[in-house]
């Protein structure tokens, strides 16, 4: 086997499978390029040595009937993993050791995966840069001083330069999409209650799916086939017959209705956005879907929407973080000086801007003009696609307004920060299916992305459709590995 | 409407986040600056809309009232700040 590191998710396992190569030697490739790969800051915890046991393990007793049989994989470090350090990016939960396993990395571990280690991201998945980390910026593959996109950017910017074979993130307003599209990799957020959230760290509950990011399509639909599952543990998880995504996953897309949401063209969006979108629509037609115009006319109200909700939710979340359980304490006078320093001095800036958003909007007097409103107006914006789903199968749309900025370009502007993710809110505050794709790349040579948002637990509808446009667009970027020291 | 220093005071207090002045000054800029723009949602009438609070929409399950985990009290401790491992310890609360 030449080069371990250029097979997919789906060739690895195959390849494991028919003995040509085996878990040790995956395991160790992958474990010695993230070594080389320090600078990109992707890492807040390798867990190597017990990675390369557990694959030596493997391969003297292996299991070949799993659908991940002997694979390293990395993960955000927002998934609570059974004795290794599980942080959401934040010195509040710097000592912070699960003393048990989230659901969704439990069935990756029983599918045969192995843990590579845990992924830098935007504290508490508060962010669109991956700038709000405690442990540091992390840098895109794709150029220097370019950030991966966030919340999930360690997984993205780990995923793009090859440091694991595919891995998994959460997305709460895009946090999965937007990093995806940022670094030229498919990312896949499923419909809320599909994945369980049980023993994921809650940014907001009621927006919160973790969900695969990948290489190609044929991957994360294998990916989410193990992660989606019934869990009793996870009170607004859904009980339903799970296909099998991958197994499924099909070209013929004939006679699909395809909208195009006439509110996503916003203004000032640049011309190379228009005809990413455009070419995305001819790619559909060549595959023999249909076109048709759509109107979601609450589009514009989704962000600020979302702005309340999503802080609404977090504030009461966070409100655990008091320094009496999860290891970080700062002393004080007295117990309320003691909650409020331990907080101040464990909290970074972004988190405590939507706490305090949150606190507000919930506080006396200011409740029904902020929080109610919003829950109003999410209704409105879920009625708008429950009334386009009637007439098409799914909805084609840029998956962010723009490719990836400078590291320190919006860090000082919340609400410029903030526009990041006018594409992908909505599917969150619907509680939709939504994958990007990489379709196509800027003037200056970065990714783009598009994205497909489909029906409630309709992911083998929108996995399809991107899998037929993957073929047609056959996307490549030019990884040069500039980062990499030996 | 703005949010003037008393009341960002008043929200750190309520959020059991303790500020310096400096903080407290940048924050009633930032959040002038994101309520000023999700001001924007008063365009849209909303008097008779129901308020949607969860996506799912369904009932919870009832489950049997019974004991699933044992003899996890280290387990629940073992996170703790303080030294002392059979209880959390906090400050004094009551003289």
């Amino acid at each position: 086997m030449s080069n371990i590191i250029d097979l997919s998710l789906s060739e690895l396992v195959l390849n494991i499978k028919n003995k040509k190569i085996s878990s040790k030697d995956v395991t160790s490739t992958y474990i010695e390029r993230s070594k080389k790969s320090k600078s990109l800051n992707a890492y807040n915890e390798e867990t190597f040595d017990t990675a390369l046991k557990k694959a030596a393990e493997f391969d003297s007793k292996p299991d070949f009937n799993k659908k991940l049989s002997g694979v390293p994989i990395a993960v955000k470090d927002l998934f609570c993993t059974k004795n290794v350090k599980t942080t959401a990016s934040s010195k509040i939960l710097n000592n912070f050791i699960p003393t048990y396993e989230s659901t969704v990395t439990q069935n990756l571990w029983n599918d045969g995966a192995i843990l590579l280690g845990k992924l830098n991201c935007d504290e508490f998945a508060m962010g669109s840069s991956n700038e709000t980390s405690y442990f540091g910026d992390v840098i895109s593959p794709i150029d220097k001083d370019l950030v991966p996109g966030g919340s999930s950017g360690g997984s993205a910017s780990a995923l793009a330069a090859k440091l694991t074979p595919a891995t998994i993130g959460t997305d709460t307003g895009g946090s999965i999409r937007q990093p995806a599209s940022f670094t030229g990799t498919v990312g896949l957020k499923p419909t809320y209650g599909s994945c369980s959230r049980y023993g994921i760290v809650a940014f907001a509950s009621s927006l919160d799916q973790a969900g695969p990011m990948t290489r190609n399509v044929k991957d994360a639909a294998l990916l989410l086939e193990v992660m989606s599952s019934f869990d009793n543990k996870d009170s607004t998880s859904v009980d339903f017959k799970r296909p099998m995504y991958s197994k499924d996953l099909s070209k013929d897309i004939k006679g699909k209705k395809i909208g195009i949401p006439k509110e996503y063209r916003v203004d000032g969006m640049s011309e190379e956005i228009e005809k990413l979108w455009d070419d995305g629509k001819n790619y559909l037609k060549d595959c023999g879907a249909e076109i048709v115009d759509v109107s979601l006319p609450h589009t514009k109200f989704a962000l600020p929407t979302y702005y309340i909700v999503a802080p609404a939710e977090a504030s009461s979340n966070l409100a655990r973080y008091d320094g009496v359980k999860y290891g970080f304490r700062t002393e004080g006078d007295n117990l309320i000086d003691m909650y409020e320093k331990t907080r101040s001095a464990g909290f970074g800036d972004e988190v405590k801007r939507r706490i305090m958003i949150g606190t507000y909007v919930l506080s006396s007097g200011y409740y029904d003009a902020y929080y109610l409103k919003a829950q109003k107006v999410r209704r409105l914006i879920k009625n708008d696609f429950n009334n386009i789903f009637q007439k098409v199968d799914a909805i084609l749309t840029p998956s962010t307004p723009s490719s990836a900025f400078k590291i320190g370009e919006k860090s000082n502007d919340p609400v410029s920060m903030y526009l990041n993710d006018i594409f992908t809110v909505p599917v969150n505050l619907a509680g939709l299916p939504g994958i990007s794709i990489p379709a196509g790349l800027d003037k200056k040579g970065y990714p783009l992305g598009l994205q497909i948002i489909g029906k409630s637990f309709d992911e083998q509808n929108i996995l399809n459709i991107a899998y037929s446009m993957e073929d047609k667009i056959n996307f490549k970027f030019n990884l040069k590995e500039w980062w990499m020291n030996d | 409407m703005s949010i003037d220093l008393k009341t960002v005071k008043h929200i750190s207090k309520l959020s059991r986040i303790s500020l310096d002045e400096e903080k407290a000054k940048k924050l009633e800029t930032d959040l002038n600056s994101i309520f000023e723009w999700i001001e924007q949602l008063n365009e849209l009438k909303t008097e008779n809309i129901e308020p949607l609070s969860s996506i799912a929409e369904t009932k919870l399950r009832l489950r049997k009232d019974e004991i699933k985990s044992k003899n996890i009290r280290e387990d629940i401790l073992k996170n703790s700040p303080d030294e002392n491992k059979d209880f959390f310890v906090v400050p004094k609360v009551v003289e």
